[in-house]
């Protein structure tokens, strides 16, 4: 609907291409094969015994044949299209094969339908590479000026917030092996059911993925740019409201919610340290500790038996309070540093992060001054109350249960919502020009008039006050502060989140924060090589979108320096 | 009436004195020229004019106020600069590097940017409407949502002059405004100078280009080893036997009063690489 249509040059009627003929055979082939049981032995997630029923990864796999309709007409960017949809899909069946087999105790108790499904995907990659590479880049667009561009073009923006997250709670809601933080790296043992769910899952985020490719290639990504792009505020407002109706599909659990929870949380600090990174391009490697800093004071004013002060303030002002003491903290170390460049800066705040952990390891009462509990932490927070509402007790809204972790899961909302709009209106904003600008050639900022100190230390001070904020939040929301809580690793890992996701956008922090938080988790069943497959993935990740998952316009066109003018360097 | 009065301003990088008793007066509305041989020290007295290095000794005044240390400071007072090898934000657009020019002459905060009330916004549609109209100025109206590495080399100098005039300066300092020029770019420089300084701004630049120089400029310093070594109308200074031979090198005879210990050597043997 939205790509262009171009003129074959090899005349499509008179002689089919072999490429189309193999291409088109191997997909005929694999949708056969997901209508085919693919195991002989029940318990594999998705029924896979069954036939008729594209279940499980059946149906990932019948999704990325569909592309091959794209034969029946010269479509631009098809060939590339059809490539990396062939690529994927055997990555996807060869993977699901393997799980398949593994859990069912060898490749004897594979289905039927496996078979078909190999030969196809083999078919449909060497076809896909065979086709006619003649057809012009696929470029977006946007519908016509037409009086019914807006219901069609917000409908279409509105439903790409509610997919996108549609398609994350499916991802969440799939059976995971433990729930643990996402950087909690001991491993549990595993049973063969855990392994085949996490097979399930890494052949739908990989099948995700390879949709996303293809839309790319197709223009769809393009096009879907330029409509969000106008309709910026709808976008927004659609992805908030399906967020926030999340709880109700829950019907009164709340384990995803709790998941979701910890992953807003994180995604809030990662929005926050974008800030420093992002923006003002400051390297922080310790940020999580005003993320420990915030979490240590909620909990010390939570009114917590463990916690030492007994004190106990209104969350509201402790979240407020909480911000401010981590911001105090980013000045007091952001004063005498920002004076540093690079390197040596990230060494301060790698240093000032395990500072902070070893500190509020020792003020036990024994090596220091009696304030944290030591290792052991705050711990014992009590449930929020506002007014006679109960965070801790379950409730029922419109005739549907919500258990209790939806009322943290929407605080955590509310605070992600917060440090969003903060970041963006803040980016856009003479401040977030004058960060960029140091970031960018700091001596020409000074001399066009920009305090670069001056903005250094507060992008430095917003950045932990914002961690701080976060940090109160998820004290309540884990009921404890503990410092193994508040490791380098957790630093890296938010910074991973920024760099993965891509520098300086909301989307990417929000899409990086998620994917770090998740994938680990969902590895599980690779035991040790679990953090090498992690690496090498996010390796993968760097190497092909070096401008991260979702590139801001800028980085996007940092990365791919090819595309502008060479004339510009040409004298230079 | 003067704009930047510089007064015995010296620098001096351990045992090479780079700029030395150096004085300069820039009156209103003029456009000073600023030449002398490679290593002269013309950039680094720029430098000191601007905040960028701190005078060894000396002091300058901007329109009979002591110049602030730090360079954005001093931006603010009112001297605006661009650099010999061109510094502008690249990775934002010409428009965006505009507008940050605007960054002392607007007051939004962090409250005012995540509040966006009346007064943010009306800031902000100022800002960009006096970006435009320096875009145009420049001869750049077409390119603003271009980003400024992707300009070509000539329009990256004027844009960089965009921004510097953005600060709203009473003086605007160029650094071979026209290096790496080709003539027909160089002659449209001269129509933008001129009109610089038709909106009431002074300018000092330093340039290579002597038909450029002596073509455009009201006054013409001469800088020879960090000193100077005469100030005069383009006429005197293009007439005087020492400037040519602090350029060419040719030995003189008994007019060596500034120059006096360097006696028969080339200007080309005598650099000092400091023009950074």
């Amino acid at each position: 609907m939205t790509t262009q249509t171009v003129t074959e040059t090899s005349g499509a009627r008179t002689a089919p291409d072999l490429g189309v003929l193999l291409t088109g055979a191997g997909a005929v082939l694999l949708a056969v094969s997901a209508f085919l049981p693919w195991a002989g032995y029940a318990g594999f997630p998705g029924k896979m015994t069954l036939s008729g029923y594209p279940g499980g990864a059946r149906l990932y796999v019948l999704l990325l044949a569909l592309p091959a309709l794209a034969l029946l007409r010269p479509v631009a960017g098809r060939a590339a299209a059809l490539r990396a949809a062939a690529n994927v899909e055997l990555a996807v069946v060869a993977l699901t094969v393997y799980f398949v087999a593994y859990a069912g105790g060898g490749f004897v108790n594979v289905g039927g339908g496996v078979y078909p499904a190999m030969i196809g995907a083999v078919l449909y990659v060497v076809g896909s590479r065979r086709l006619p590479a003649t057809e012009a880049v696929a470029e977006g667009m946007a519908f016509p000026d037409a009086s019914w561009r807006f219901p069609v073009e917000s409908l279409v923006v509105a439903g790409t917030a509610g997919l996108a997250l549609w398609l994350f709670v499916i991802g969440l809601g799939m059976p995971i092996s433990s729930i643990a933080s996402g950087s909690d790296l001991t491993l549990g043992p595993l049973s063969i059911n855990d392994v085949a769910n996490s097979g399930q899952f890494l052949a739908y985020v990989i099948t995700i993925a390879g949709l996303a490719l293809v839309a790319g290639r197709l223009g769809l990504l393009k096009s879907l740019t330029i409509m969000t792009g106008r309709h910026p505020k709808l976008f927004v407002a659609a992805g908030f409201i399906a967020a926030a109706a999340f709880p109700f599909t829950q019907s009164g659990s709340g384990e995803s919610l709790s998941i979701a929870a910890r992953i807003g949380v994180f995604a809030a600090a990662a929005v926050g340290l974008n800030i420093v990174v992002g923006l003002a391009g400051l390297l922080d490697l310790g940020y999580i500790a005003f993320f420990g800093v915030g979490a240590y004071f909620g909990a010390l004013v939570s009114g917590s038996v463990t916690s030492v002060t007994g004190v106990h303030l209104p969350f509201a002002l402790t979240i407020v309070l909480g911000g401010l003491v981590s911001g105090i903290f980013g000045l007091l170390l952001g004063a005498p540093t920002l004076r540093l460049r690079g390197d040596y800066l990230a060494i301060v705040t790698l240093g000032f992060g395990e500072i902070f952990r070893i500190t509020v390891n020792n003020l036990d009462g024994s090596a220091g001054p009696s304030l944290t509990n030591g290792p052991n932490g705050v711990s014992n927070i009590p449930d929020l109350a506002l007014g006679s509402f109960n965070f801790g007790a379950n409730h029922t809204l419109f005739g549907i249960d919500l258990s209790f972790q939806s009322n943290y899961y929407w605080l955590e909302l509310l605070l992600l919502a917060f440090v969003m709009t903060s970041f963006l209106r803040l980016s856009e904003s003479r401040i977030g020009r004058a960060w960029v600008a140091i970031r960018e050639d700091e001596l020409a900022a000074a001399a066009t008039g920009i305090n670069t100190t001056r903005l250094k230390l507060l992008a430095f001070a917003l950045g932990a006050t914002l961690a701080g904020a976060a940090g109160t939040v998820n004290a309540h929301v884990v009921k404890v502060a503990a410092p193994d809580s508040f490791t380098f690793i957790e630093s890296a890992t938010l910074l991973a989140a920024i760099i993965l996701g891509g520098m300086g956008t909301v989307p990417g922090a929000l899409l990086g924060a998620t994917v770090l938080y998740l994938l680990p988790e969902k590895l599980r069943f690779l035991h040790d090589l679990r953090l090498l497959v992690f690496g090498i993935a996010l390796v993968l990740i760097m190497r092909l979108r070096p401008e991260g998952l979702v590139a801001s316009k800028r980085r996007a066109r940092e990365f791919h320096e090819h595309e502008t003018d060479p004339a510009a360097e040409a004298v230079a | 009436m003067s704009v930047l009065e510089a007064r015995a301003v010296t620098k001096r990088f351990g045992g090479l004195t780079a700029v030395k008793d150096v004085d300069l007066v820039v009156n209103e509305g003029e456009i000073l020229g600023l030449i002398g041989p490679n290593g002269a020290g013309k950039t680094t007295f720029f430098n000191c004019l601007t905040g960028m290095e701190t005078p060894t000794a000396g002091d300058v005044t901007y329109k009979g106020a002591p110049l602030p240390k730090r360079p954005d400071l001093i931006t603010r007072a009112g001297v605006a600069r661009t650099f010999q090898n061109i510094r502008l934000f690249n990775n934002m657009t010409a428009l965006e590097n505009v507008i940050v020019g605007r960054h002392t002459r607007t007051r939004a905060g962090v409250f005012a940017a995540v509040g966006r009330g009346p007064r943010y916004h009306r800031e902000e549609r100022e800002s960009e409407e006096t970006a435009r109209e320096l875009l145009t100025f420049v001869g750049l109206g077409k390119v603003g949502d271009e980003l400024a590495k992707s300009l070509p080399y000539g329009d990256q100098r004027r844009l960089e002059i965009a921004r510097a005039l953005a600060t709203e300066p009473g003086l605007l300092l160029l650094d071979e405004p026209t290096a790496g020029m080709n003539p027909n770019e160089t002659a449209a420089a001269i129509d933008l100078v001129k009109g610089v300084q038709a909106r009431g701004i002074a300018v000092v630049l330093i340039e290579h280009d002597m038909r450029f120089v002596f073509g455009l400029c009201d006054r013409v310093a001469v800088l020879v080893q960090g000193q100077k070594l005469l100030e005069g109308s383009p006429a005197e200074v293009q007439s005087d036997d020492r400037v040519i031979a602090a350029y060419l090198g040719k030995p003189t005879e008994g007019d060596t009063a500034t120059g006096g210990d360097t006696g028969g050597d080339t200007v080309e043997g005598d650099v000092e690489g400091d023009t950074a």
